[in-house]
């Protein structure tokens, strides 16, 4: 049963004032998170936008306390602040990364990976935007295939790496995915994790007018795109107990999704794929790709 | 106090046990690995009562220390070598957000070609990461000289992170004697840690380390050298009170071994400084009026304490066991430095030697004296620096 709106705490985490770009739907996620998290919490933050759009010094722009970390150091860094509450018997405070997919996927996986594997009592979560959106729209190991960036002008030859299941292999005590569009799923997440003692990871798909070059206002539409496409999953998993979330349960049939180009032709970093002409053949290695991940995640987790 | 027979190593360790430290992360490095070992050992039999993560690489040690001392706690780790210098973005990053995290390095040379033994080339390079640095000679100051940098890092007109240096294999490796202290003697010198500046809580929401545009950065990098430069005379305090509850001193800044009525000195870092005084008295024996200047304490250098040794001497020999390549000794360069805007002028010259674990013992430190002596006595100065038995 999904939380009613109406029983969301008012109380605001994120303050008015921030520095996110319009339509950031970053912002989306940190306020729903916060409102799930109700204020107890030690917020990590490692180099990403949101280390830039919390606050400029020395306002602050939002209201839980934030250890901004170095790019690659988030899972020491809470590892650190965990070991100091336990020292310290405040071991009740969850201490949340808060990591961007280059933190994640890229320079900052050997760090999570060793606090996941000593089973430190954290939540971490990457909100992915699919590409380095902080320094300019550089490609990450998350930016999905033919999606242009600035270090990939004519689209990226590679598909994105399948860091969930890289995450699952660490055996998390709770998992999940989640979509800045669906706020209240995204809420009762953080509410389970919450209450969950161990490594758990949230991996939430954020779109970003920015790099993603659509108009602001599309954000929560491209967000419900990528899972009526079948492109974002959307899931849950406790200890080893696997569920396909509802949002997702219904475009597991490829013949129930919307054409992968609904999404695609919205958002200008796949422009090359409609223009000069459409280019089938790729849009169709987009399409197999995301059957490829649907199928490996359910014979994997199920 | 009681005394006990250990390598620096396992003394290291049982200094994290006296302080009270509430968090270690370390990764395994020789010569630097048997602190965590022991660390590992005094907590598993709840002898070490604090937090020991045992991080997957030294970014993540410091990263770590970085975490808790941010949340209040009291936090240390140990390396050497090729983990100090992967630690470089952390220990910038500790000493920017004024943590008072305590680092044992035990000196190790750097890589390639892989060689496990001394050189001071490793914690030389991070002279600029704005980590206060100590230089020891025994067993005994090591472990005394971790106690003591808990205090220093935590002072309010300090607040900066603290590296003491130890020699690897020398110190690491060696069984001496060294007086023990219980934590609860050490109560009495060390209270815990409360953080004046900042802290993660979230009964009092801050943020640390946001966005500072240009027209703020620079006063945090002015308070962060006002701090590191009070260190020198918050640990002449310290000193005073460490000697008088426990009856230990090292020397402060610069411990000198005949000195005052010397003509001739020879300054040093770390045990080579222990190994000088047989090589003194000896040349005190056949008529050199030679002292040695042990310097202990590298960051904040102890510009004032040089000038007093330098005056009135005929000339210094500085023993580096490191070097700045292109530019030579980096501690002889210092006190060149120190020198010139006085009108002190002693004949400074420049050796460069033990590196990679080559052993600098009492013959060594003789004909280095005496190559001093000699240029000073004959008027020519020779070269400006000398690379020491380089074959």
């Amino acid at each position: 049963m999904m939380v009613a709106t109406k029983e969301i705490p008012l109380k605001e985490y994120v303050l008015k004032g921030n520095a996110a770009c319009a339509g950031c739907q970053d912002m989306v996620a940190l306020r729903h998170a916060h409102k799930a998290l109700e204020g107890d919490v030690i917020q990590v933050v490692p180099a990403c936008c949101t280390s830039v759009v919390q606050s400029l010094w020395p306002k602050v722009g939002m209201n839980i306390p934030i250890l901004n970390t170095a790019f690659m150091a988030s899972g020491a860094t809470a590892s650190g602040v965990k070991a100091a509450l336990r020292a310290k018997g405040k071991d009740d405070t969850t201490v949340m990364v808060w990591a961007g997919d280059g933190g994640t996927f890229d320079i900052g996986l050997q760090a999570l990976s060793g606090a996941f594997e000593r089973r430190t009592d954290m939540l971490y979560v990457c909100y992915n935007n699919q590409v380095y959106s902080n320094t300019g729209t550089q490609r990450s190991g998350a930016t999905p295939l033919y999606a242009q960036t600035t270090t990939t002008w004519f689209g990226k030859r590679e598909p994105e790496k399948l860091l969930d299941l890289i995450v699952a292999m660490h055996e998390p005590a709770y998992q999940a995915t989640a979509n800045a569009a669906y706020p209240r799923d995204l809420f009762d997440k953080f509410k389970r994790a919450k209450e969950i003692k161990g490594p758990k990871f949230i991996h939430i798909f954020i779109p970003c007018p920015q790099a993603w070059n659509y108009p602001v206002e599309k954000g929560v539409e491209i967000g419900k795109l990528a899972v009526e496409t079948g492109y974002w999953i959307m899931w849950e998993r406790i200890g080893d107990k696997f569920e396909l979330g509802r949002h997702s349960k219904r475009f597991q049939d490829p013949s129930k999704r919307k054409p992968i180009e609904d999404f695609l032709k919205l958002q200008g970093r796949f422009s090359r794929l409609f223009k000069p002409e459409k280019d089938e053949e790729k849009i169709k290695e987009i399409e197999d790709y995301i059957q490829h991940r649907w199928d490996i995640l359910l014979k994997t987790l199920t | 106090m009681k005394t006990e027979l250990m390598s620096a190593n396992y003394a290291a360790a049982r200094a994290v046990v006296s302080a009270r430290v509430e968090v270690v992360a370390a990764y395994p490095i020789t010569p630097a690995t048997t602190v965590p070992e022991q660390i590992a050992l005094l907590s598993e039999k709840g002898i070490y009562k604090g937090e020991f993560i045992r991080v997957e690489s030294e970014h993540s040690a410091m990263f770590a220390c970085i975490g808790a001392s941010s949340t209040g706690a009291r936090a240390f780790t140990a390396t050497s070598s090729n983990g100090l210098l992967l630690m470089d973005e952390a220990l910038h990053w500790a000493s920017a957000a004024r943590l008072p995290i305590v680092l044992a390095n035990i000196n190790r040379s750097v890589s390639p070609s892989w060689n496990i033994h001394v050189s001071h080339d490793d914690s030389m390079s991070k002279r600029d990461t704005g980590w206060i640095q100590f230089y020891v000679s025994s067993v005994d100051e090591f472990y005394h000289t971790i106690i003591q940098a808990f205090k220093l890092a935590e002072d309010e007109r300090v607040l900066m992170p603290t590296m003491v240096n130890a020699d690897g294999f020398v110190l690491s490796h060696t069984v001496s004697r060294y007086d023990y202290l219980e934590p609860e003697e050490v109560d009495k010198f060390l209270q815990p840690y409360s953080p004046p500046h900042w802290v993660m809580d979230p009964e009092n929401p801050v943020a640390h380390g946001n966005i500072v545009f240009p027209e703020h950065y620079q006063e945090f990098r002015y308070s962060m050298h006002e701090g590191t430069k009070n260190a020198l005379d918050v640990y002449l305090e310290i000193e005073a009170e460490y000697k008088k509850l426990f009856g230990k001193y090292f020397g402060g800044p610069i411990e000198c071994y005949k000195c005052d009525d010397a003509d001739y000195i020879m300054t040093s870092q770390g045990t080579i400084g222990a190994e000088a005084r047989d090589a003194i008295d000896q040349l005190r024996k056949d008529g050199y009026k030679v002292g040695s200047a042990r310097i202990r304490m590298y960051r904040p250098f102890p510009i004032d304490h040089i000038r007093d040794l330098a005056k009135g001497k005929k000339a210094i020999a500085s023993f580096d066991r490191s070097v700045s390549y292109g530019f030579g000794g980096p501690v002889a360069n210092d006190i060149r430095a120190s020198l010139y805007a006085t009108d002190i002028r002693p004949l400074i010259k420049s050796y460069i030697g033990g590196l990679g674990g080559r052993d600098i013992t009492v013959p060594d430190i003789k004909e280095i004296l005496l190559d001093l002596i000699k240029h000073e006595e004959s008027g020519e100065a020779g070269p400006e620096e000398t690379w020491h038995d380089l074959r």
